[in-house]
């Protein structure tokens, strides 16, 4: 196994979990009423802790001595390798929720797979990870049900949520080169064989939320190659102002 | 969403097994299961219980601020009803 190819397959994952979780960071004190803000708070900290795992885990393969902060705060827009889902705006509170619950479908299916993985420090991180993805499943499926079966005003914002995000669904089931190999070697996760168990689960909450699942039409990707919506940009200059600024400042 | 349009909960957490409900707190939520999901994320963020009851604030019966002396006052000469005159045995646990 080529510590390179391992590097390029954990930074991914990492850049997953960093990017959701400051994506739902800047719910904090924003969010629709108290209790749902401390929740949306709560699930970043998970995704934070998550990355931070992996970013650790990345920065001991590749062979410099860069920290995960490092990871985090010092590469450009182009060097971040996240699904595009994950980048995507908060928008409104519906937004959010099917952001999270795609997510969340697929995640759960990843780390199940990923808790096999005969690499002991990802097999690790799956174990600790899927707890949290159940609970994080379950808080933004029965929020996809309320939002449908809520107001027509709700239920018509859940919709067009769901309708806009689609196209980037197709996306996390994708493989590259070295994502089929490393799959190959019981170390990652073939994401192709997630599709059919995602699709279920996410046919069942939508019918159960009266909502309709869009046509599968274009379908847009490129983040695990570092092309990126044009939000990831604006959402680092935030998240990597302080260490652009005050390079290695601590606090 | 308007938070005055959700019922008030009260949360009772479980610290061990075996042990009683304590009071939590309160909180607002639309259903059982956002009560729930609520009083997870407010109530339990640093291991405080192993269970969760919530239950909606109007279904709990409260005695009121003139019920105190007659509901409270007849204790207070009745030292014989504290349990200090017994003693207690070593293997008696979560007293």
């Amino acid at each position: 196994m080529d510590k390179d190819d391992l590097f390029k397959y954990v930074l991914a994952l990492g850049d997953d979990a960093l990017i959701l979780g400051q994506r739902l960071s800047e719910w904090a004190y924003k969010a629709p009423f108290l209790e749902e803000d401390i929740a949306l708070s709560n699930i970043s900290l998970d995704m934070f802790g998550r990355a931070n795992l992996y970013l650790e885990y990345a920065t001991s393969l590749n062979g410099c001595d860069t920290t995960a902060d490092d990871l985090a705060f010092k590469r450009n827009e182009r060097e971040f390798t996240n699904h595009l889902l994950c980048e995507q705006p908060n928008g409104n509170f519906a937004d959010t929720m099917v952001r999270q619950f795609f997510l969340d479908v697929f995640n759960k299916l990843f780390l199940e797979k990923l808790i096999e993985s005969n690499n002991s420090q990802l097999s690790a991180i799956a174990q600790k990870s899927i707890k949290e993805t159940t609970y994080h499943f379950r808080h933004s499926s029965k929020w996809i049900i309320r939002l449908g079966f809520g107001t027509p005003e709700s239920h018509t914002k859940v919709q067009s949520a769901i309708n806009n995000l689609w196209l980037f669904t197709e996306e996390l089931f994708e493989m590259n080169k070295n994502d089929i190999q490393i799959a190959d070697q019981n170390i990652g996760v073939d994401c192709r064989e997630l599709k059919p168990a995602w699709n279920n689960t996410v046919n069942n909450i939508l019918a159960e939320a009266t909502l309709n699942r869009p046509e599968d039409g274009h379908m847009i990707t490129g983040g695990r190659q570092g092309i990126h919506t044009e939000h990831l940009g604006h959402m680092l200059s935030d998240m990597q102002y302080l260490q652009r600024a005050y390079p290695d400042a601590k606090w | 969403m308007s938070k005055n349009k959700m019922p008030l909960w009260e949360v009772f957490i479980q610290p061990k097994t075996g042990v009683q409900f304590q009071h939590a707190g309160s909180l607002h939520a639309s259903d059982k299961e956002m009560a729930l999901q609520n009083a997870r994320d407010l109530y339990t963020r640093r291991q405080e219980g192993t269970c969760i009851w919530v239950v909606k604030a109007e279904h709990i019966v409260s005695s009121n601020s003139e019920d105190r002396e007659p509901f409270f006052d007849p204790a207070d000469d009745k030292v014989y009803r504290y349990p200090t005159f017994f003693k207690v045995s070593k293997k008696a646990k979560g007293l």
